[in-house]
């Protein structure tokens, strides 16, 4: 196995972290010791997350205890994997026994999960450790960071602007060189997205692939959780992690897990790269489009072949995503109801105000946008106008994939029509925010992995990310698509301003 | 002005699995504390799924093939979605368009009250069977200081069966018979304990009037639908009184212009029905497909393995007891209503030799009679089917009288309460106290003969003529000779005699 080296490991001061393949090498190496690296992103976090605003929550002691406790296994050669003893940070909707779950939402203030979501065991019994609860969108609604009741996370690229949405603290904390990895959550681009304007890995996972039990649920049929990294092979590590089926979340499928870091250094030859032209049409960044295009001629150089092919109803990608997603999250969300737990207010005179207060206060407007409008898409005498024709679309777009997959092995384009836009410049314009995931909605939809890259960076310095999108388990395939461009391409070593670039 | 009541259930039903439907909680709630039967999952915390208990699955298929429905071959999950304080996810997983079963068919004997329904059967077809999860209790103050209600999760999450009939039903008492038969053909089935008091079967009644007046014209009442009945009894006086009110609401009314459906509640105190929801507040559930479970495909082979492995009906039953084992209708009605075990208990006796009405007289009056004495139920009745059966057998073949069998079947019951009764056992009583039927004819002859000469007056008197001198001669014979078959006695005795007769003359 050939690490990716990149990135300077310095620990306790200076850059903050390195990616979690060199990491991996220098703990194997004895360079380093889990405490020194979780100590080094404990100083970064400490020097940089006031200005990134990344982190919601952190439990230094019980991370730094677990890095002892890692140091000793390894000491005695008990190594449970490539993530022993490396820490991640965890979007805020994903459960940890005894840590904050907010969701970024001003109803969950206060609430502590009494259980750990099925990804978090993993991560545990690999031996990786969690490091604190990241930044969202409220409920993983949104693609700023704006809509977290809490705080704004800013990009490490440029802190005028949004680090993406909805996973923005997992974004912004792995660009920031404050943790080497994070666990997100994609429902409709909200690993990719971020990831793309963050400028790191950020791959979404099949449907199914990887549980959701303790993921609190924004779109049920939608979402999945998934990992971001600064190289891909940590990408692989996570997924290898948390992949796999889990007897507590029945649409965890029940097909065996690939061994993702195994084949990761070997570049997929005759690979046809599907490019639609519905990708590249009105409303893309001429800069983004360029850095993309630049992305495909690396692969064309690499022998792979660019084959033009249609996917004609992806433009109903968008109006369907918001039929679906607000129905589910209609219903997943009636949970919060100010009785069993989270905020309940205290301006109620019966049990509907009750429900009416603790939800009208609880809940931020993007959230009650939705809620709304998912209640009247499911509403009698409008689900079949709404819902169930959104269902139909959506079998429309799973199907254009199935075709184009004829053709090719992975579908290549933008993760985002424009690089990273400015905080509060669509905060007032929801539609326009909806359109900044046109591209990574369609996955979502069809169930298919994706995963974005960093392809490259604009004149001004942000980053381009390069999306590849494949047929349901692939991602092995896509992460040695990625590969091959790290290889060719490394991007490891552009540091954010904030991080000392 | 004739009516007619038209009258459909929504039963529901909990199935006795021993964890609930989406979780791994158990659903005994002993000890009986709130709260405690609880995980992420039934309580609905943030992130948490459900995942199908497929024994819950399975019981209730068995459950719907018990009301002969048919099984679907892909079912799935859908939410109903609504805000109570005792529903913790904000929605109830049941099932909307596709329920894993639907068509069934119940037979019960038609109301004799109804017009022309004397001697038939009614036949009340199911519309459908689902699965769902049930909710929690809410609890209130009752003490009327107005200190905060509370919510216990306990019950949230066990499975529930919602049997759904036609408005095929025709009186109130046809209502309550059915859901008799639903109760008993669960217990046969081993699906629901149906314990009424704990709310483990309920039943929702719709019922409303169709009124054939006088001019010809026939109006349709609204229909109401009385919400939560927990007896039978509360079933068929909820129904009754709402005949009584839509016939005094509506019964002069040849057009009614509203007939939207109303939902009611019965206060069992006042004997009344009482609104409890208006139009205007109608529910919009806003059902929708589970995303967070799969369809449950179900292949024809599957079905035909469940098929075989189905339990008789108690209907079946009950027909089988009239038809192959000769018992009236009414023996055989009251053997099946004690319960699977008791008339289980009932078929071992005969398979053990006793004659089907012997056995059916003896399970509903000797054995019903020791175990409300023991006040005990059939399963644990210390004597064995497989010895109460020889015993009868012992009557049947002349071994023992029935007087002899009731006194041996109480020695074995007191016997039992220090010792196991055995085969051993049973022979030892009836050879210590004699309980066997004298067989030998000439033991007896002899008996009859002494008797006779030391009671010359009674023989006398019955050759001049006095029939009933031969009584008690006979009761001598019968003390002397214990246990012998008093018809045997009686004609020997009367043989004895007429032969002195036809001597003298």
């Amino acid at each position: 196995m050939t690490l990716e080296a990149g990135g300077s490991l310095k620990t306790g001061s200076g850059t903050g972290t390195s990616s979690l393949g060199s990491l991996f090498k220098a703990l194997n190496s004895g360079t380093t010791t889990s405490r020194q690296i979780v100590e080094s992103c404990l100083n970064a976090i400490d020097k940089r997350d006031g200005s990134i605003g990344a982190f919601l929550h952190i439990d230094r002691e019980r991370a730094l205890q677990a890095a002892e406790a890692s140091d000793l296994r390894r000491s005695t050669g008990e190594v449970r994997g490539p993530l022993d003893g490396l820490p991640i940070s965890i979007k805020d909707a994903i459960c940890e026994a005894g840590q904050p779950a907010t969701c970024a939402s001003r109803i969950l203030k206060g609430y502590v999960s009494p259980y750990s979501a099925t990804v978090i065991d993993r991560l545990n019994a690999a031996g990786a450790i969690p490091l604190g609860r990241v930044n969202l969108d409220e409920f993983a609604m949104g693609s700023s960071s704006e809509n977290s009741a809490y705080q704004l996370t800013h990009n490490p690229w440029d802190l005028t602007r949004t680090p993406g949405g909805s996973s923005s603290g997992s974004a912004a904390s792995v660009a920031a060189r404050m943790v080497p990895g994070s666990l997100g959550s994609d429902t409709g681009g909200s690993i990719r997205q971020p990831a793309s304007l963050c400028g790191v890995v950020g791959l979404k996972p099949t449907y199914g692939r990887v549980s959701r039990y303790g993921l609190v649920a924004f779109a049920s049929s939608l979402e999945q959780i998934g990992p971001f990294s600064l190289d891909v092979f940590g990408a692989a590590a996570l997924l290898q992690t948390i992949a796999g089926h889990d007897p507590h979340d029945s649409t965890c499928v029940n097909t065996p897990t690939e061994d993702y870091l195994q084949t990761l250094d070997t570049p997929l030859t005759d690979l046809r790269i599907g490019v639609p032209k519905e990708y590249f049409g009105e409303g893309l960044d001429p800069e983004v489009q360029k850095i993309v295009e630049e992305a495909l001629a690396v692969y064309a150089s690499r022998g792979a072949k660019l084959i033009p092919v249609e996917l004609p109803h992806s433009k109903y990608s968008v109006a369907t995503y918001y039929i679906i997603a607000p129905s589910e999250a209609s219903s997943n969300l009636a949970r919060f109801d100010g009785i069993h737990y989270g905020y309940r207010s205290p301006n109620f005179a019966d049990l509907e105000s009750l429900y009416a207060a603790s939800r009208g206060e609880g809940f931020g407007s993007e959230v009650k946008r939705r809620i709304m409008l998912g209640t009247y898409a499911l509403s009698a005498g409008y689900a079949d106008k709404y819902y169930v024709k959104a269902l139909q679309i959506r079998r429309l777009i799973r199907q254009d994939f199935d075709a184009a997959f004829q053709q090719c092995d992975v579908i290549a384009g933008p993760v985002t029509p424009t690089p990273a836009f400015k905080l509060g410049e669509l905060a007032d314009d929801p539609l326009a925010m909806y359109l900044s995931d046109i591209y990574t909605i369609a996955a979502n939809l069809a169930g298919i992995p994706a995963i974005s890259i960093p392809a490259g960076w604009t004149a001004s310095g942000l980053p381009v990310g390069l999306q590849l999108q494949g047929p349901v388990f692939t991602e092995s395939r896509l992460l040695r698509a990625a590969r091959m461009l790290e290889i060719d391409r490394p991007w490891i070593d552009r540091l954010p301003p904030v991080a000392g670039g | 002005m004739k009516y007619d009541v038209i009258i459909g259930l929504e039963v529901h039903a909990q199935l006795q699995t021993r964890t609930k439907i989406f979780c791994g909680c158990a659903t005994d709630f002993t000890p009986d504390a709130p709260n405690i039967r609880t995980c992420p999952v039934c309580l609905g915390l943030p992130g948490a799924l459900p995942v199908l208990n497929k024994r819950a699955f399975e019981m209730a298929v068995k459950a719907a093939m018990g009301l002969r429905c048919q099984i679907a071959h892909f079912t799935k999950w859908d939410r109903k979605q609504y805000f109570y304080p005792d529903l913790p996810k904000g929605y109830q997983i049941s099932q909307y368009d596709l329920p894993f079963s639907h068509s069934g068919l119940m037979e019960i004997p038609a109301d004799p009250e109804v017009a022309g329904a004397e001697g038939l059967t009614r036949k009340v077809r199911i519309i459908r069977a689902h699965l769902e999860d049930d909710a929690g209790k809410n609890v209130h103050d009752e003490s009327g200081r107005g200190s905060e209600s509370q919510v216990d999760l306990n019950r949230a999450g066990t499975p529930l069966v919602e049997i759904v009939t036609e408005p095929d039903l025709r009186s109130p008492k046809e209502a309550r018979m059915l859901l008799e038969e639903i109760r008993l053909l669960l217990l046969y089935l081993g699906v629901s304990d149906c314990n009424m008091q704990e709310g483990n079967l309920r039943c929702d009644a719709n019922i409303n009037l169709h009124l054939h007046h006088d001019s010809g014209i026939t109006t349709k009442t609204p229909i109401v639908e009385i919400k939560n009945l927990n007896s039978f009894r509360f079933l068929e006086q909820a129904c009754e009184y709402e005949v009584s009110r839509q016939l005094k609401t509506y019964g002069h009314l040849e057009e009614i212009a509203d007939r939207t459906k109303r939902t009611f509640g019965y206060d069992p105190q006042r004997g009344v029905t009482i609104e409890q929801r208006s139009k205007e507040e109608a529910a919009d559930y806003r059902y929708f497909p589970d995303p967070d479970l799969v369809p449950v495909i179900v292949t024809a082979d599957q079905i035909q393995l469940w098929q075989a492995d189905l339990p008789e009906r108690p209907q079946d039953r009950r027909q089988r007891y009239q038809t192959q084992l000769g018992l009236s209708p009414y023996d055989a009605g009251v053997i099946i209503e004690q319960g699977r075990a008791f008339a289980d208990f009932f078929e071992q006796i005969v398979t053990h030799g006793a004659e089907p009405k012997q056995a059916s007289n003896w399970i509903t009056q000797e054995i019903q009679r020791i175990l409300n004495e023991r006040k005990c139920s059939i399963g644990e009745f210390p004597v064995s089917a497989e010895l109460v059966g020889t015993i009868l057998k012992k009557v049947s073949d002349k071994q023992l009288t029935l007087k002899a069998a009731r006194e041996a079947l109480d020695a074995l019951v007191s016997y039992s309460e220090e010792n196991t009764v055995s085969h051993e056992t049973l022979e030892k009583v009836i050879q210590e106290r004699g309980l066997a039927i004298v067989q030998n004819d000439e033991l007896l002859l002899n008996i009859i003969q002494q008797v006779i000469q030391k009671n010359p007056k009674p023989v006398a008197d019955y050759l001049g003529g006095k029939q009933a001198a031969a009584g008690s001669l006979l009761g001598q014979v019968m003390r002397e000779a214990r246990g012998a078959d008093p018809q045997l006695v009686k004609s020997l005795v009367t043989k004895a005699l007429d032969a002195l007769k036809s001597g003298n003359s």
